[in-house]
């Protein structure tokens, strides 16, 4: 069919199946703007920040399982996405960009609004694409789609060039596409699969670590009928919250730097490893030479460059984890020698009773920690929950209190650390999943990074409940300040008031609550949740408190630093 | 340690600043590269030499298979390979001299290409430590220019499938 490029860039993705893109306009996307105007099947959602669209993409996705999409006019328009686009590619999240570019023949010259993009996010994009020939966008639409979703998944950028999008040609989509470069494994190899089922048969206290591989392979149910065919304890990393259900009496917790001490100590006291679709983050290993000492360990994973990048892996198994996964279940089952793991899973339940997470309620300020246990109170009874966070301490008390019991259901910035993540990635997964109760737990630091998309919650009919754990400071900055700089705390002072969140809440047309103390906070959670609209919950937490236990950077796993009940609080002043 | 490695590579635009990219956000400093047309019109050859340690470079090789454009990655193993390389130097030659320089010329098979009133430019190709002897040899006598094309190599003729990428993981 005759069409211009722009019109075929929407066609395309039609025929991918986007229901949703997200995205800002400017003149070098004009066509493809003026292309969604005259119809198609796609939503566009309209952000207020490049940024903003990006990561409601990537909440789209990590909700959805499907890649997300993002649209972006040239220069600036372009440049705000690629912090979206870093942390797709840190937390193997599928997002397709498509940026408009200059014309063709002003690239090079400086041109107004005119950037390489492609050559910007060439360390952080699985691949890209310059457009020069409107007889190609179809066809690398597709490639676009395939290798952000295919092996391990990430990050793709297409930029299209404004005369591209205008030029016309005749349009037909592609049922395949040739990659002569991209070989993603297809299935694990036989004998490593083999010897990695003896492996597990054979230790005494094997653990499954589990990283948010699994969540991308769709492969929760063939990990659960491992752990349970093999009566294996799982950890699951921050990025894998959901990936494996955390009131099954084998989720043995989260590990890494504010993990539970039980959780740390079932992972290093290992003596068998199987790391499903992790990576040894060094959030996750500590120091890595004293990591896990004893254990040796099976890696599986679909990125043969993840194999013995941090830790040497004595069976790796490249492939696919669904079928990985399943396969390995039925040969530990042939060799499994029914009791074997009882003492160890007992011994991790020891722990568990021994080390649990603490912290104390003092009576004067509303502590963080009981804001998330109050969450977790709230929600515990629904299965429509999904978990956004932006990233410091609120998001890792999120990780200790909030139990997820689905994959997808919690959505964090885990290998860049993006702030500003949780409110457009709660946008994003709202649209993915217009069913689902979406709860973002924010910092205020994070909180002030991107709350214009309050705005497109509100306008664009995605209501998100945003809980704002105030502690009126750059709070993770404050407790390594506090422990590793001898308590000179240097600029990260943003107070409880300015600004004052229910109200900016209420200027949006969004809902807005104010918790000062233990009493309210309940009543406002409960409201919030229920209200059905974008609504936002200030909770004015005790900026002294710290997030335990903790492993200080550069020291083995096993030396985490826990709360200490005879500790007193820095004595800085508190400021409401 | 020095390794060479022999990339084929999808004929296509940035694939070079792809690849550039693995060596250079590691901070390693790419030695020599040589990039050019192979047998087929639509892949090209990039020949790295580069200056790292065993473990980060497999790192690099597993990170460049999973580049779009990237065929094949292999690394070219000393004695299991030829390596060449063409030097093209000036070097001052006052007619005094210039019978003594051809002569040394001669002896490494060197080429004379150009010849001025105080100057020769010779040609060499050969292997790349057959053309460092060459040129430390001739810099005394007053090397003006020089230009090496970075070494190219292939997998030796009896060992043809030598030149296959190297399988790192059981996959």
């Amino acid at each position: 069919m005759r069409m211009n490029g722009a019109d075929a860039i929407l066609r395309s993705l039609e025929a991918e199946g986007v229901d949703v893109a997200f995205g800002l306009p400017g003149g070098a996307i004009l066509p493809l703007y003026d292309a969604l105007a005259r119809g198609t099947t796609v939503r566009h959602v309209l952000a207020r920040h490049e940024q903003g669209a990006g990561h409601m993409a990537e909440g789209y996705a990590r909700a959805s399982g499907r890649p997300g999409v993002a649209f972006a006019t040239s220069g600036p328009g372009a440049t705000n996405l690629v912090t979206p686009i870093a942390d797709a590619w840190m937390d193997s999240t599928p997002l397709v960009c498509i940026t408009g570019q200059v014309r063709s023949h002003l690239i090079g010259s400086d041109a107004f609004q005119e950037c390489d993009i492609t050559g910007i996010t060439i360390p952080i994009v699985k691949h890209s694409w310059l457009v020069q020939d409107v007889e190609e966008l179809p066809h690398v639409i597709k490639s676009a789609f395939h290798v952000a979703r295919t092996g391990r998944c990430g990050p793709v950028l297409v930029d299209v060039p404004r005369d591209i999008q205008e030029a016309e040609f005749d349009f037909s989509y592609p049922e395949t596409v040739s990659l002569p470069g991209w070989k993603p494994p297809r299935r694990g190899h036989e004998r490593q699969i083999l010897a990695a089922a003896q492996a597990i048969a054979a230790a005494e206290r094997p653990i499954l670590y589990v990283g948010g591989g699994v969540l991308n392979a769709d492969a929760s149910e063939q990990l659960r009928a491992l752990a349970e065919r093999g009566r294996l304890p799982v950890v699951t990393t921050l990025m894998a919250k959901g990936a494996f259900p955390e009131r099954h009496e084998l989720h043995a917790g989260w590990p890494g730097m504010h993990g539970p001490k039980w959780s740390n100590w079932a992972l290093n006291k290992a003596d068998l490893i199987v790391a499903v679709g992790s990576r040894f983050d060094d959030r996750v290993t500590g120091k890595v030479s004293a990591f896990a000492p004893g254990a040796a360990v099976v890696h599986l994973d679909i990125d043969a460059a993840e194999i013995s990048k941090i830790r040497r892996a004595d069976i790796p198994v490249v492939g696919p984890l669904q079928p990985v996964l399943a396969e390995l279940t039925r040969l530990v089952g042939e060799s499994l020698r029914p009791g074997r793991t009882e003492p160890w899973l007992r011994q991790i339940a020891d722990w568990r009773e021994q080390f649990p997470l603490r912290y104390r309620r003092d009576g004067d300020m509303l502590k963080p920690q009981l804001v998330l246990e109050t969450l977790q109170e709230l929600t515990a009874a629904r299965d429509d929950v999904v978990w956004t966070t932006g990233v410091g301490q609120h998001q890792m008390w999120a990780m200790q209190y909030l139990l997820c019991q689905r994959p997808r259901s919690f959505i964090t910035s885990g290998g860049l650390g993006t702030m500003g993540y949780g409110v457009p990635a709660a946008i994003g997964a709202k649209a993915a999943r217009p069913d689902a109760t979406v709860v973002c737990v924010d910092g205020d630091g994070c909180f002030q990074m991107t709350q214009q998309e309050l705005a497109t919650a509100v306008l664009e009919d995605l209501p998100i409940v945003v809980v704002v754990v105030n502690n009126g400071y750059l709070g993770m900055v404050r407790q390594w300040q506090d422990m590793f700089f001898e308590e000179r705390f240097s600029q990260i002072r943003l107070t409880h008031a300015v600004p004052d969140y229910a109200a900016l809440a209420r200027a949006y047309g969004a809902e807005g609550f104010t918790v000062e103390n233990e009493n309210d906070l309940e009543g406002a959670l409960a409201e919030a949740l229920a209200c059905g609209r974008t609504a936002v919950v200030d909770a004015r937490v005790d900026p002294r408190e710290h997030c335990f236990p903790m492993i200080p950077a550069g020291a083995a796993a096993l030396d985490l630093v826990e709360f200490d009940e005879a500790a007193t609080l820095s004595v800085d002043e508190v400021t409401a | 340690m020095k390794h060479t490695l022999s990339v084929l590579v999808e004929n296509k635009p940035a694939v070079l600043m792809r690849i550039a990219s693995l060596f250079a956000r590691r901070g390693f400093n790419i030695d020599s590269l040589a990039v050019g047309p192979t047998e087929r019109h639509d892949v090209s050859r990039i020949t790295i030499r580069v200056d790292c340690e065993t473990s980060p470079l497999e790192q690099i090789e597993k990170q460049m298979h999973k580049l779009v454009n990237v065929l094949r990655v292999a690394e070219l193993v000393p004695g299991e390979s030829i390596e060449r390389e063409l030097v093209l130097m000036k070097v001052s030659a006052p007619p005094a001299k210039r019978a003594e320089l051809m002569a040394l010329g001669e002896v490494f098979g060197a080429r004379v290409v150009d010849l001025g009133p105080d100057s020769i430019v010779f040609e060499l190709t050969g292997p790349p430590e057959d053309v460092d002897s060459f040129e430390e040899l001739v810099r005394p006598h007053g090397l003006q220019e020089l230009v090496r094309t970075g070494r190219i190599g292939l997998g030796r003729a009896h060992r043809p499938n030598r030149n296959r990428p190297k399988q790192h993981v059981l996959a």
